[in-house]
């Protein structure tokens, strides 16, 4: 029973998130909604990834700025400095980050919880400061990045860039799906749950960590590279490290350990930063602040998923209620 | 560089490192007592020095009073952080509370940014005494640069004092060595939790309060000197209050000596990136230690 209740809030959700998809970009909202949903889409893929990492396998980062910038600006320089095409460009950042994130992973995964996250704020703040100071542009960043196209066929509007940014994006969430509910996910599953457990029944932790790390900052890489073709403009202030904070409120909104979570929590997140609190200042951070404080004292799974888990309770009252009202009939 | 110049640097490095001492005796205290790293601790710091401006320019308060004044709310919101936000979260994860933590920087950031009436501006409030620097060995040191080397010696040797003879501060130590056996003995690790929030604070407040009118303090400038103050404590190993001064004095005097060394292009910004590369090379040392450390808590 609760089963069906369950897999009845998944397909509404889904529905309803497709019908929002279709629906937004074409002009029926007012155009510059097409834009917020194409970030919305690229900040998507950053939280999947984070969610993978912090939700399923319990493991820190505050420094995915850090990666979401290097596929940024791998993908601007080798395409508008080097003039490669871009899709070469998006696919060398993506390797080139997996690597990065390879070899710092071993080291960096032999620490764990607090010292995990100062870890990874630490790496966010060097590459930060670097992208400032070696990069090519320097705090201004690089302009005039072409955009990606096939053929001749160029995604040079919002509306053709909402497309190709949320073809993406729903292959990132359906390779994180299949990883979740597979052997993998349930290794990933076992290592949050106890590491010493995981270990004792033949996972091998450290490698697990390490490659749902380097998924999770290719993820980041590709969503960086859509940006910075998307967005023809990229500087480091986009990566700063309060922007890791920010991927850390998504995932917390869309409940830690949720695929399609995710898309709830970027979406919110993003809504509130170019639309509601737009002009208002640090009104915005005070807000990010609480929300990851309540979040996390009251509903320590994640808002979205505490959303599902409020429903189904109210529905199995529900069908309670219904059933004694049944069996009451039937007696009278 | 010369001997003269060596001189200057080292002082200047001394001054900035008891910043980052204190700032990290804070660090300690609060691991020490909950197991707890607080992320917010730069703000305290931040809180400290935009609150004393606000205290002395917009209210018109004089300077010692202002001072006082300033590090007692910044006790308060200290305390207030740790009964509202972590007391009510008590059974979290490691990972959850992490996140609590840095939504209370992220919270204090915002407000600090958002009710002083000069917003987002950096602001330096006025100098204890005159800014008339003093020549002391070939080297030229600002006034405002021995208040907060004093500062520090007192505040570490009242810590000392308070640690080692006080009933409440053996209290505190016998929760940092183990919280079950205090608590056998009749010790509330809880109230010694909010008494190590509260030192925390006072101390990330008096360091503010102190270094502000020399290094200039703005709503966002909490971030780094929580993390520099973590290095010191990270130096230290999160243990001594005595090793996390020394570690916090040997930051401030490489990143110092570093940014006077001519390197080139690449000069003066890179004193965070050394401060940080410091970090992470500590950090990887010691991963075996801390992973050991993490398992028995």
């Amino acid at each position: 029973m609760l089963e069906r209740v369950k897999r009845k809030w998944y397909y509404s959700v889904i529905v309803s998130l497709l019908v929002l998809l279709i629906v937004i970009p074409f002009d029926w909202f007012p155009g510059h909604y097409t834009t917020i949903m194409v970030l919305i889409g690229i900040n998507t893929m950053v939280t999947v990834g984070l969610c993978l990492l912090l939700g399923y396998t319990g493991q820190v980062s505050l420094g995915h700025a850090a990666f979401y910038g290097i596929g940024a600006y791998f993908s601007a320089v080798l395409s508008k400095t080097y003039h490669l095409n871009p899709w070469l460009a998006m696919l060398i950042a993506a390797i080139a980050t997996g690597a990065f994130a390879y070899v710092i992973g071993y080291p960096i995964f032999r620490l764990k919880g607090n010292y995990l996250a100062v870890a990874t704020l630490a790496l966010g703040v060097i590459v930060y400061i670097l992208f400032g100071k070696l990069a090519p542009g320097g705090p201004d960043g690089i302009a005039g990045i072409p955009n990606l196209s096939i053929g001749g066929f160029a995604f040079d509007t919002w509306f053709k860039r909402y497309f190709l940014v949320w073809g993406f994006c729903l292959v990132v969430l359906l390779i994180s799906q299949n990883i979740v509910n597979s052997r993998s996910g349930r290794a990933l599953r076992a290592i949050h749950g106890s590491e010493a457990a995981a270990e004792s029944i033949g996972i091998n932790v450290d490698r697990f960590k390490v490659k749902i790390f380097v998924l999770s900052c290719v993820y980041a890489s590709l969503a960086g590279s859509l940006l910075a073709h998307s967005m023809a403009h990229i500087s480091p202030s986009s990566f700063d490290p309060m922007v890791s904070v920010i991927v850390v409120v998504m995932a917390v909104m869309g409940g830690l350990a949720s695929i399609w979570g995710a898309v709830f929590g970027a979406g919110i997140v993003v809504m509130l930063k170019h639309e509601l609190l737009l002009g208002f200042g640090e009104l915005e951070i005070i807000i990010y602040g609480l929300i990851l404080m309540l979040v996390m004292i009251f509903m320590p799974e994640g808002l979205f998923v505490w959303l599902k888990s409020s429903y189904v309770k109210l529905k199995e009252l529900y069908i309670r209620w219904r059933l004694g009202q049944i069996r009451r009939g039937a007696e009278t | 560089m010369s001997a003269d110049q060596f001189v200057q640097y080292f002082i200047s490095g001394l001054t900035m490192g008891s910043i980052y001492a204190i700032v990290g005796l804070g660090f300690t205290i609060i691991y020490a007592v909950t197991r707890i790293i607080n992320f917010a601790q730069g703000e305290f710091v931040m809180l400290g020095g935009m609150l004393s401006f606000y205290l002395i320019k917009s209210a018109g308060i004089p300077l010692a009073p202002a001072l006082i004044l300033s590090v007692l709310i910044t006790v308060v919101i200290g305390a207030i952080m740790y009964l509202l936000a972590i007391r009510t979260a008590r059974h979290a994860s490691v990972v959850s509370l992490i996140i609590i933590t840095i939504g209370a920087a992220v919270f204090f950031r915002g407000i600090a940014g958002e009710i002083f009436p000069w917003g987002v501006d950096i602001v330096r409030p006025p100098y204890f005494t005159g800014s008339q620097s003093i020549a002391f060995l070939g080297a030229y040191v600002h006034p405002q640069a021995f208040w907060i080397i004093g500062t520090t010696v007192v505040v570490m040797i009242l810590l000392h004092l308070f640690l080692t003879y006080t009933m409440v501060g053996k209290a505190l130590k016998a929760c940092a060595i183990s919280p079950v056996s205090a608590s056998m003995v009749g010790i509330n690790p809880r109230t010694m939790a909010l008494i190590a929030f509260t030192l925390a604070a006072a101390l990330g407040g008096i360091s503010g309060v102190v270094m502000a009118p020399l290094t200039l303090m703005s709503y966002s400038s909490g971030f780094m000197l929580g993390l520099k103050g973590f290095v010191a404590a990270s130096i230290g190993g999160f243990k001594s209050p005595v090793a996390t001064v020394i570690g916090g004095f040997t930051l401030g005097i490489v990143e110092s000596l570093a940014v006077g060394i001519d390197w080139g292009p690449f000069t003066s910004a890179y004193k965070d990136v050394i401060a940080m590369t410091v970090l992470l090379l500590i950090l990887l040392i010691r991963s075996g230690r801390l992973a050991e450390e993490e398992r028995m808590s």
